[in-house]
């Protein structure tokens, strides 16, 4: 153990124990709890404590993924019970601090939980219909601690799998227990972890970079941005983990502007890191050094995609590049670089701390761990969930998510975000592994679950997908930039009741040509919602088109600012600037990438 | 023919959502009160720019940070952001032109962005996105005549358990209906709420 680690270690159980010395409250805030009403909640509290004259601590932490209950508040006093308030209200604020703060006992009537204890008529949270069956890893932290504060974090196991790296496994050690747990990639395409590092480590370049994609892009998926917000300190002990077992020398998170929440907490964990010498030059007083930084990007969907994060990184439109040469050999300002999606890097630090054996044993053989879905739509309990590879689907919905909200039967599921497919209800049996979902054709992708119940249209569904999936076209090629539109069109048709004979045929045409002849997975996926949704319910495009029963589809509005379409049309960007090619710095200065 | 006039005449924003406002400076829209001069946005465009948290300087970290400080991309700060990163003006605003949340005109005083991803379409954001629109006088995003309000399509606020989402004035309100959608914004517009 370095004495540097043992030295953190010793201040954050001091402060751990210091911290449940007195009554503890802690609010969900962030985006989730934004969404649910949470600022109002956690300042009501504020007030009933400060009149109440409670000498108590309120931290506000990330989402637990219960975001039905939201807002969630958690109330802790030492020697007595800990429970937790779903659907708080403002207005229930004072009789929490009186009867829970003050007095030490739950108001088991407002109660959604206990935890690490029982109170008569409330539930233990590990019992609730939502949280059977999981198994938590990247989400470890979620809710318990306040992602602010490092030593929250390194109280509870944090920073010991970068310890045990550094003192006890060595560089090559740390790449075979990564290798050996079975890790795959959780950004989409579930690549195995250990042998992209190993192509990393295998460049022997000086400068070398770990980029950590939280570009999210998928509407449906939140897990990226909330693992940012719960706990930013297990992604950079990811990172890190990940740039020691390569042997690179910088880490960037890349995140899309705007998401102010997790944003500012990973700013703020990584200048902490920097204050308490887990980074920068002699990470906890080894001599193998790391820098890292956050890196914004504007509105792009196509930026998520591994060679497009590095041209937004280097600044420029996020545009896919030609590979070979991979980003291994050439990356960002040309350095050898390694991506990896934030959950996947998440699960370094809890693998290297307890060994690949232990996270081989959760989940399936050829998929292993646990998987984060997140549930939205027709469902009771929409929210987080982290479970071991090999449950059902059906499990996932029905006991985990409650099913419908008012009982209808459900009809399909969305996965793997906007280049994904549809899931019939009748394979709900299907377990949760990478390549049994791949097979049938629905990607896991990055874990968005949308549920969708009887009434629902698939073809309006499938439209909307689209929609996104052409605005979102970089316009770099032409099969993804013209096919999108064009499959647009003909879905636009089909669902005002205007398809014409042949339409069907006319999309597979255009979807094959976009799959062999796009640059990127965008253009190359971009069919698979058409063709999965065609495969399960074609019966509901053929009514459409030749007459019969199919769901009511509303008008739809889409954005107008269409990235290249819209803009261009309207003149280009430089019209109304005077062309100026002499305000060029320094040839230097650009060749360095701008990198001060 | 120079590589100036060649170009063609019309703004980037005369062909998309914006309504109002002058490319430069921003002086005409009604939003803007006494606007602010040339020289001033510059500086302030300059100093965000050189104030901002990323080590790493790019022509996208400067646009980002000028358009977080001034609410859109003025001649100025485009001119600024190029010259930060050693980049030609033309090349900043390729960059500009390519990412839809950069406006080059000042916004409306209100801003109210509406989900359209595919958990809040199917929970039944298109009735308020097209009641919010009708509501305001307007086709779908955009700024109102008056400058009170700008409204923009989301493709996913990242809340999707809460959906139907939205935000006012950049602050998340989840499980929304038009109804409740036309008073906060209401309460929004009239000085109660928000920023
Ligand atoms: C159009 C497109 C968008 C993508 N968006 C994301 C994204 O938002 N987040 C992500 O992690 N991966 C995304 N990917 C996948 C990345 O290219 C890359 O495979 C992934 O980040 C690798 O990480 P992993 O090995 O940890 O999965 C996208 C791919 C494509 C083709
Ligand atoms: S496939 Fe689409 S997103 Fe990818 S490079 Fe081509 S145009 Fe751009
Ligand atoms: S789809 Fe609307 S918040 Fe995600």
């Amino acid at each position: 153990m370095t004495e540097a680690y043992e030295a953190l270690r010793m201040r954050a159980a001091e402060r751990w124990d210091a911290l449940h010395a007195k009554p503890w409250i802690r609010v969900g805030t962030g985006l989730m709890g934004e969404a649910a009403g949470a600022p109002e909640v956690l300042a009501a509290l504020r007030e009933a404590v400060a009149r109440s004259g409670a000498d108590a601590a309120i931290s506000e932490v990330g989402t637990r993924g219960l975001c039905y209950a939201e807002p969630l508040v958690d109330v802790f006093v030492p020697g007595g019970p800990r429970a937790l308030y779903g659907n708080a209200a403002p207005e229930q604020a004072a009789v929490i601090v009186e009867r829970h703060v003050r007095g030490g006992e739950a108001v088991a009537e407002l109660a959604l939980a206990s935890v690490d204890c029982d109170v008569a008529g409330v539930p233990r949270l590990e019992d609730l219909p939502m949280m059977r069956r999981q198994v938590r890893v990247a989400l470890r932290n979620a809710g318990e601690i306040d992602p602010g504060d490092l030593d929250q974090y390194v109280a509870r196991g944090g920073f010991a799998g970068l310890n045990r790296a550094l003192s006890e496994l060595g560089r090559e050690r740390t790449l075979e227990e990564v290798k050996n747990s079975g890790l795959r990639g959780r950004g989409g395409a579930a690549f195995s972890t250990g042998m992209k590092w190993s192509f990393l480590a295998g460049n022997p370049a000086p400068e070398k970079y770990i980029l950590c994609n939280c570009e999210e892009g998928d509407p449906g998926a939140f897990n990226d941005k909330t693992v940012l917000e719960t706990d930013p300190f297990t992604l950079i002990e990811g990172c890190v983990i990940a740039g020691y077992a390569t042997g690179a020398s910088n880490g960037i998170v890349f995140i899309r502007h705007g998401h102010d929440a997790p944003i500012d907490r990973t700013r703020a964990a990584i200048a902490a890191c920097y204050e308490n010498g887990l980074l920068g030059s002699g990470v906890l007083g080894s001599n193998f050094s790391f820098e890292m930084d956050v890196s914004l990007v504007g509105e792009s969907y196509v930026a998520g995609e591994e060679t497009a994060l590095m041209e937004a990184i280097e600044g420029k439109r996020s545009m896919p590049r030609f590979r070979p040469p991979f980003p291994a050999a050439y990356g960002v300002w040309g350095k050898p670089s390694n991506i990896n999606n934030i959950k996947t890097l998440s699960y370094a630090p809890e693998i290297v701390r307890r060994g690949a054996e232990w996270f081989k044993e959760i989940g399936t053989e050829k998929s292993s761990g646990t998987a984060i879905a997140c549930l939205s739509g027709d469902i009771r309990r929409p929210g987080l969930v982290e479970v071991p590879f090999g449950v059902t689907v059906r499990q996932i919905v029905e006991e985990l998510g409650g099913g419908d909200p008012e009982g209808k039967g459900l009809k399909f599921l969305q996965t793997g975000g906007p280049l994904g497919g549809v899931l019939p209800a009748e394979q709900f049996d299907m377990t949760l592994d990478f390549d049994e979902m791949a097979g049938a054709g629905a990607m896991f992708g990055s874990g968005g679950l949308i549920v969708c119940n009887e009434e629902r249209s698939v073809v309006d569904l499938t439209r909307t997908l689209l929609a996104f999936d052409q605005m979102e076209s970089c316009g770099k090629c032409f099969p993804c930039r013209l096919g999108m539109s064009h499959l647009l069109e003909i879905l636009e048709r089909i669902a005002d009741g205007t398809g014409r004979d042949g339409d069907m045929e006319l999309m597979e045409r255009v979807g094959l040509n976009m799959r062999g002849g796009s640059l990127c997975g965008h253009g190359q996926l971009g069919y698979n919602p058409v063709a999965s949704a065609v495969r399960f319910f074609g019966g509901e495009f053929r009514a459409r088109l030749e007459g019969g029963e199919a769901p009511p589809i509303g008008s739809f509005v889409g954005p107008k600012a269409t990235r290249r379409g819209a803009q261009m049309s309207g003149g280009t960007p430089t019209a109304s600037v005077k062309v100026d090619f002499v305000s060029r710095m320094e040839p230097a200065a650009a060749a360095a990438g701008g990198a001060r | 023919m120079s590589g100036g006039e060649s170009w063609g005449a019309a703004h980037p924003a005369a062909g998309a959502a914006m309504s109002g406002g002058e490319s430069r400076g921003g002086a005409a829209h009604p939003a803007a009160g006494a606007a602010p001069s040339g020289a001033e946005l510059r500086e302030r465009a300059r100093r965000a720019i050189a104030e901002q948290p990323g080590k790493t300087v790019t022509v996208l970290s400067s646009l980002l940070a000028a358009q977080d400080e001034l609410h859109y991309l003025p001649f100025e700060a485009i001119e600024e952001a190029a010259m930060s990163a050693g980049a030609s003006v033309n090349e900043a605003w390729g960059v500009a032109s390519f990412y839809p949340n950069f406006r080059f005109t000042p916004p409306a005083r209100h801003s109210v962005e509406v989900c359209w991803g595919p958990t809040c379409h199917v929970l039944g954001a298109q009735p308020i996105l097209q009641g919010l629109a009708r509501h305001l006088g307007l086709d779908g995003e955009g700024d109102t005549e008056d400058g009170s309000v700008s409204l923009k399509f989301n493709t996913c606020l990242g809340v999707c358990p809460h959906a139907p989402a939205m935000s006012f004035d950049h602050q998340l309100a989840g499980r929304m209906s038009l109804d409740a959608a036309v008073s906060r914004l209401e309460r929004v517009r009239s000085g109660e709420q928000g920023a």
